[in-house]
């Protein structure tokens, strides 16, 4: 039994409100490639960049060779021989590729300069060695995105690093392009590198990963050869919980029509979206980070215009060119982005809940205080809203209460359809159930929600019907009766049905 | 409602208004003012006198029109360098008009409608074509006089009506001046504005977060394209005071008056980042740099030391809040 490279042992790390990581083991060996399996949310980036002197763990050990090292900084990471390659590469387009591949190491001359003749020969050397048919001496910015990747990999091969992370690293190729990754990785690990290889796809992994450690929730719940490992067993690993969320039981009482949509389509993030949402329904929106799920929302929204298809809102034509169309036609956008995009920081609660309703809280366009505290006092404490008063400053609540003044706004806006983009993310355990219990109060009283989650248990737990939608198409809508949640990771990722064993 | 009900009663507000009104920076803008008014009271025998505090109110007429408007653009998180330019062309065209013997109420209507189309050229640029608003501005800075020195040259403009100058020189009553009535009179449309209408609310709204305003139904780019329009009408309405004060035109007219307008707006306690500030504190700091200037100049302090003056004090006011901060973060 060889020892491992790298041993991660009893990593814990917490944010403020949020247990990121507790205490996760994670070994690396080398000459073999790790893949790193888990759901959106489960600590995978967290590690990433603990491993990489981005993040410092609250408690636990990096041993790198047996010996234990603390990584202070991202330079002190890529001393001890640990890079990463990440989703989106981080090099710089202005730059030649030699200088790119030689940044922050660069050789030296006797005068304490770049030698820049060294500096480019090891460069083209390194290149041709991966058969990249690179010129060290192009500006980076001429190269196409899968050729940046060679670039990386370069990088990584000239600081002499024995751990490299490629955190999804083929989100952005073609699958020409992943085959010559491939080819890349395997040379890495001939060349005696560990590997930890993070993906969501399940063909990826099975190609060149040799072993598997799956995360959940900050956990480490799983780990061995991927070769003895069938996938539904390593699904079923993702997907299960430790802690069962309760969800509001309710029955829904599903009405006409409200939303339909057809063919919705967009240059670039989606093609051929129909769905519709019913009277009184929780429909639910599934799939990976980057499925197109928020910009189908976001058109239906009018922050983007689509370049195709047809909506209709309670049986009128619907194309909203701003936000402020579709709030009057009666659609409403709770934003993944709260602090960004929901609460204006900086105002008091009152201002915030009654920005969309100031038509009807002022008369002839001059304010009228009094009715804005009474519109926001009437859906604040519905919603069970923690302030000391109406006229604290949002940017003094927790976020659950920065979400509830966000639907608190839309709910005295009185519309039909309410959209809500990844509603309980970030949010504590409390107030996720406040949230939840609310959709379930708006739907029995007749409105129609949307609800883009990434949560399998929240999606399972609250929709009526599924969405589920894949690299901007809809795969599947399902009825939520007895469904597993093995089949939604599968439509998800892309998995072909397997038959159980 | 006892402790134990399901939904908690919030109240409105926990501070005192009356208490958080004297401490706030308005209340420091009037001990100022009344300071210097004392300190010039004593430096020359000439300043308390009725025709010398009137003279006084000329200093600060004109920019401070424009600084009423230029408030709500700051605040929205916006910002129009080209205000003295508009000046030079509205004036310009104007004494163009004059040229071809237009009277009283057409030259009115040229200079307010010249500023006015020039403020919403520099709105298109910004909302229409999403340019950001200081470049466009300084763009829109050269074009403007550019014009005016195009249709000028070196030449003058002179012989403007009697009934055209009272804009300027006139009073209404004894020694108040009909820029001084006339600026009361905005001064209370703004503050409206700002403060009572939907209108001002959107604008804190878009100055504070214009994303989350936009994903609120606010209608970002109509409200920040009537802003630079409102600018625009009181760059075209101080051009025509300021035509008729001086009684001739030059492009070389207004020159530096967008420093001094801007100069007031952030004195005034207007967040140079947008999302706060009010009419009452850029009146006060119009007041004071009025009251600063005439001060010096009863005393034969050169124009040049002036505006060193007024750069100085723009750049405390900038610091200071910041400065503010730091310190109370060090103590916490």
């Amino acid at each position: 039994m060889i020892d491992p490279i790298l041993t991660l042992t009893g990593i814990s790390k917490s944010f403020p409100g949020v247990r990121a990581l507790h205490e996760v083991s994670l070994e690396l060996y080398a000459g073999e490639v790790t893949a790193l399996i888990g759901e959106n949310g489960a600590g995978k980036s967290t590690l990433v960049k603990t491993m990489t002197g981005i993040y410092q763990p609250d408690s636990g050990e990096i041993r790198m060779g047996g010996k234990v090292v603390t990584l202070p900084t991202a330079h002190s990471a890529s001393d001890v021989g640990i890079t990463a390659i990440h989703q989106e590469t981080v090099l710089f387009d202005e730059l030649s590729v030699a200088e790119n591949i030689y940044l922050g190491h660069a050789p030296k001359n006797r005068f304490g300069l770049i030698d820049w003749k060294t500096m480019r020969r090891e460069a083209q050397a390194t290149l041709d060695s991966m058969a990249a048919g690179i010129d060290a001496d192009m500006p980076l910015k001429e190269l196409g995105i899968a050729k940046k990747h060679l670039v990386a990999v370069a990088r990584a091969l000239s600081v002499d690093a024995q751990v490299v992370i490629m955190d999804e690293p083929t989100a952005a190729l073609s699958q020409k392009e992943i085959e010559e990754l491939y080819v890349l990785v395997d040379l890495l690990k001939q060349d005696g590198k560990a590997i930890l290889f993070i993906s969501h796809k399940f063909d990826e992994i099975y190609r060149i990963a040799d072993r598997y450690t799956v995360f959940r929730d900050g956990e480490m719940v799983g780990k061995g050869f991927i070769k003895q490992t069938p996938q539904s067993e390593i699904v079923k690993l993702m997907v299960g919980r430790s802690v069962d969320q309760i969800f509001p039981p309710r029955h829904a009482m599903v009405g006409e029509r409200v939303l339909d949509v057809s063919g919705l389509s967009h240059p670039t993030e989606f093609r051929d979206v129909s769905f519709s949402v019913r009277r009184g329904e929780i429909l639910g929106f599934y799939g990976l980070v980057g499925a197109g799920r928020s910009e189908v929302m976001q058109a239906v929204f009018g922050l983007t215009r689509p370049s195709a298809g047809t909506m209709t809102l309670a049986g009128r034509p619907l194309s909203p060119r701003s936000p402020a169309d579709a709030v009057e036609a009666g659609i409403v956008y709770v934003p993944e982005e709260r602090g960004k995009q929901g609460v204006i920081t900086g105002e008091p609660i009152v201002v915030n809940v009654s920005l969309p309703s100031l038509k009807r809280t002022s008369r002839s366009g001059f304010l009228r205080m009094a009715e804005e505290f009474r519109l926001a006092r009437t859906f604040t404490e519905r919603l069970d809203l923690r302030a000391s008063s109406l006229s604290q400053n949002v940017s003094t609540l927790s976020g659950g209460n920065q979400q509830k003044v966000v639907i608190a706004k839309w709910l005295a806006t009185d519309p039909k359809v309410i959209i809500l983009d990844e509603p309980t993310k970030g949010i504590d355990i409390g107030s996720k159930a406040a949230v939840h219990e609310f959709m379930a109060e708006l739907v029995a009283q007749g409105l129609s929600v949307i609800m883009v989650s990434s949560e399998l248990p929240e999606i399972l737990g609250m929709s009526d019907r599924i969405v589920v939608m894949r690299e901007g198409l809809v795969v599947e809508t399902l009825d939520n009766v007895d469904l597993a949640p093995e089949t939604l990771v599968r439509l998800a990722a892309g998995i072909a049905e397997e038959r159980a064993a | 409602m006892t402790e134990t009900s399901l939904h908690r009663r919030l109240p409105d507000r926990l501070d005192n208004p009356l208490k958080s009104g004297l401490l706030s920076w308005e209340m420091l803008l009037v001990l100022v003012a009344v300071a210097i008014f004392v300190a010039n009271s004593f430096a020359s025998p000439y300043f308390l006198n009725a025709w010398s505090l009137s003279d006084l109110t000329f200093n600060f007429t004109e920019k401070a029109l424009i600084a009423l408007a230029m408030a709500l653009l700051i605040i929205a998180g916006e910002i129009d360098l080209s205000v003295a330019s508009i000046i030079a062309l509205a004036s310009t065209l104007m004494g163009l008009a004059l040229q071809f013997g237009a009277d009283t109420p057409v030259l009115v209507a040229i200079g307010v409608g010249v500023g006015i189309a020039c403020g919403a050229f520099n709105g298109f640029l910004v909302t229409g074509l999403k340019l950001p608003s200081i470049v466009v501005t300084i763009g829109t800075m050269s074009l403007f006089r550019g014009i005016a020195f195009i249709i000028l040259g070196d030449q003058s403009y002179k012989g403007y009506p009697a009934s055209f100058a009272w804009f300027g020189q006139g009073y209404v009553w004894w020694v108040i001046s009909f820029e001084l009535v006339l600026f009361a009179i905005f001064a209370v449309i703004y503050w409206v504005l700002l403060h009572r209408t939907n209108f001002g609310r959107r604008v804190f709204a878009i100055g504070n977060n214009p994303v989350a305003a936009q994903f609120s139904g606010v209608r970002v780019d109509r409200i920040k394209f009537v802003l630079f329009c409102l600018t625009g009408l009181m760059s075209g309405v101080a051009a025509v005071l300021l035509t008729a004060r001086l009684g001739s035109t030059r492009p070389s007219i207004a020159q530096g008056f967008e420093l001094d307008a801007i100069t007031m707006v952030v004195l005034g306690g207007v967040s140079i980042l947008g999302g706060a500030g009010s009419i009452l504190g850029v009146v006060l700091a119009a007041l004071i740099i009025g009251l600063v200037t005439f001060g010096l100049g009863l005393l034969n302090v050169p124009g040049i030391v002036m505006s060193i003056f007024t750069g100085a004090l723009l750049i405390v006011v900038i610091a200071l809040p910041i400065l503010w901060t730091m310190m109370r973060e060090r103590r916490a």
